[in-house]
């Protein structure tokens, strides 16, 4: 068993059974059939080892996976609030660019280890999402002539 | 010899120069601890969008082999592998820099490169046509156990769960179904509007190789750099060529290895450095001074994990079976322009593969020049703040699969997989299974369909899928790797349990 709390192979493994039983429900009930007859040999042989799965951790015997630390969850939240909220909301509505600079900013700011208190590390932090953003505009906007959302700017 | 008819096409001004390009941004990409080769070259094929078919496949091969070799770099310098298959590298190379004699480990780990390199690639040249003509035998049941046998070669030789690992595959084949079905035009697990089209490939290949990386990072939190970089010693170029061709035997052992370890899916470079090492070792009359920075450790390694480049590309080429993750990205990278992998690849695309192969050819040297060149100014990549990485990765993430298709959908879905990816590793579950079910799905599914519509109307689907020496080849195989995996997990198990008893 690896030093993970069981708990958490339980849980990630009950996820991943529940979903592939709903899979196996789907296809076997969907219409029309014929559509699914493909779907259907592969949910039933991911259900089975979904359970499978589910099982070991129920009776601790999972030995691969280290699943994830009180430490290593404190440290992703942040960056993982900012990834959700710049992919799913504000790449869309601010625009890619506005969203990207913001993003990228907050990353720097949240991970890097330089001092927050020296005034040239911030204006090091700008300096290089403004670099980074020339960049992306360059490769993207001028040379892949690739349209993105509306800035709320533009 | 129908390759030398196109290697002109190599020298264009833009195929160079985009050859040049891949070449030295893969050696600087590959130095760079955390980006491996498969998500370099998946973050670059947005860019080959507006490139000719030709002409994109350069950059992406030219990026596949040089950043292997730039892996090598900051497993040299700095005790760190710039990719899994450099590993074995750091056990002698690493030693040799402490020693003073880090420029002499990079100029032999770069010509080692070279040569096992291009020896993989004479064998992609000439094996790959003999196989696609062999290949024109298999029917819909034949393709239908290759794809499978992609998937499970992988998901067990690939995975340290052979459960885990086949589960992964089978999470990539359910991706795969998703969309419309092209027979019956019925909607199939179509949750969100934008699975409507299915999931495309590109952005599901950038989330599921970058954001888990991305992640990563941020797990580290803010965590310092504290790589010491070694100063490199000038070292007389000749005196390398010299010391190379003196370890023959180690140089012939790494490149045999990875040659045939490159042929078989699934098993990527790690596993050909590390053989190729250990095989060395055992056979050198020196076994003694491996470990305490003995060049032939370091020339073993290194031509075996780019030997193993070119026949990797052997089953994508002639049977559309990626054999490893990074081909598995190539692939996409040929889907993009129309083009599919397989035996018709050399009567239909000549223009395209040729000058393609013949580009890996040429990379292989032109590496190993600007590697030499460029190494010790391309390990102080790795010196660049982890925050700086993360969020470069996660914005050419976001705008590389934007730009596949204009869609915002495109961003939802490399989101969710990368995430998913992310907690899925975390327990025991891999990228590589996963991919290639997503990649071989649609395969396997086109031919079992068409298999199972031949045999309703002959004779019948158990006799037309179970008999027939290829496909029973390809069954014992598919059984066999499962089969092995699993005895290989309950014996290290076994041992592990002993060692806990003891302890």
């Amino acid at each position: 068993m690896s030093d993970l709390p069981r708990n958490q192979h339980i849980a990630a493994s009950g996820v991943i059974a529940a979903v592939g039983i709903t899979l196996a429900y789907v296809s076997f009930t969907q219409e029309p059939a014929g559509a699914f007859v493909f779907p259907r040999l592969i949910a039933t042989v991911f259900a089975v080892l979904a359970i499978w799965t589910f099982v070991k951790a129920l009776l601790g015997r999972t030995r691969v996976g280290h699943g994830l630390s009180g430490q290593e969850m404190r440290n992703l939240l942040p960056g993982l609030t900012v990834t959700l909220i710049y992919a799913f909301w504000a790449a869309k509505e601010l625009g890619f660019y506005t969203a990207t600079t913001i993003a990228f900013f907050l990353l720097l700011t949240l991970y890097d280890p330089a001092s927050h208190t020296s005034g040239k590390t911030w204006i090091k932090r700008v300096m290089i999402t403004a670099g980074f953003m020339a960049v992306m505009y360059g490769l993207f906007a001028l040379l892949l002539n690739v349209f993105t959302p509306r800035e709320i700017f533009s | 010899m129908e390759f030398l008819f196109y290697l002109g096409d190599v020298f264009t001004p833009v195929n160079f120069g985009l050859l040049l390009l891949g070449t030295i941004g893969g050696l600087i990409l590959g130095a760079t601890p955390g980006l491996s080769p498969t998500m370099t070259v998946a973050l670059m094929i947005p860019f080959t969008f507006k490139l000719e078919p030709q002409q994109g496949l350069i950059l992406l091969g030219a990026a596949y082999t040089s950043t292997v070799a730039g892996g090598a770099v900051s497993a040299i310098l700095l005790k760190i592998p710039g990719a899994p298959a450099n590993i074995a590298t750091t056990l002698d190379g690493h030693t040799m820099a402490q020693n003073g004699q880090g420029a002499k480990a990079l100029q032999l780990s770069f010509i080692a490169s070279a040569i096992g390199g291009l020896f993989g690639v004479f064998l992609l040249i000439f094996l790959t046509p003999v196989l696609a003509t062999w290949a024109l035998a298999f029917g819909p049941s034949e393709l239908f156990w290759l794809a499978i046998l992609g998937v499970t070669v992988i998901g067990t030789l690939d995975s340290s769960s052979v459960v885990k690992g086949l589960l992964s595959g089978c999470i990539g084949l359910w991706l795969a179904t998703i969309g419309f079905d092209d027979i019956m035009g019925a909607q199939r697990f179509i949750f969100h509007p934008v699975l409507g089209g299915g999931i495309n490939v590109i952005p599901a290949l950038i989330g599921l190789f970058a954001i888990p990386q991305v992640i990563t990072m941020f797990a580290k939190g803010r965590a310092n750099v504290d790589a010491e970089i070694i100063l490199v010693q000038r070292h007389p170029i000749g005196a390398a060529f010299r010391e190379v061709f003196k370890r023959k035997r180690a140089l012939a052992i790494g490149t045999a290895v990875g040659s045939i370890i490159g042929l078989i899916p699934g098993v990527g470079g790690q596993i050909a450095g590390l053989v190729a090492y250990d095989q060395s070792k055992k056979m050198s009359l020196e076994s003694e001074k491996f470990g305490t920075g003995h060049p032939e450790g370091v020339i073993a390694a290194e031509s075996a994990n780019n030997a193993m480049v070119g026949p990797s590309l052997v089953p994508l080429l002639t049977l559309s079976i990626p054999g490893s993750p990074t081909a598995a990205v190539l692939l996409g990278g040929l889907l993009i322009h129309g083009i599919f992998p397989g035996p018709g690849l050399f009567t239909q695309y000549p223009q395209v593969v040729w000058p393609f192969i013949n580009s890996m050819l040429i990379g292989q040297i032109l590496m190993a020049v600007f590697g030499l060149l460029i190494a010790g100014w391309a390990a102080n990549v790795a010196r660049v703040p982890q925050a700086i990485m993360a969020a470069v990765v996660l914005g050419l993430a976001v705008f590389g699969s934007y730009s596949v298709q204009n869609s915002i959908g495109d961003v939802y879905v490399m989101a969710s997989l990368g995430l998913g990816m992310y907690f899925l590793e975390r327990f025991g579950f891999s990228a590589a299974p996963l991919v290639l079910g997503l990649i071989l799905g649609p395969i396997a599914e086109a031919n079992f369909m068409q298999g199972t519509m031949i045999a309703n109307a002959t004779v019948g689907q158990a006799t037309y899928f179970f008999t027939g020496g290829l496909n029973w080849l390809l069954i014992i195989i598919v059984v066999t790797s499962i089969g092995y995996s699993i005895w290989m997990e309950l014996r290290q198990r076994r041992y592990t349990t002993k060692e806990d008893a003891q302890a």
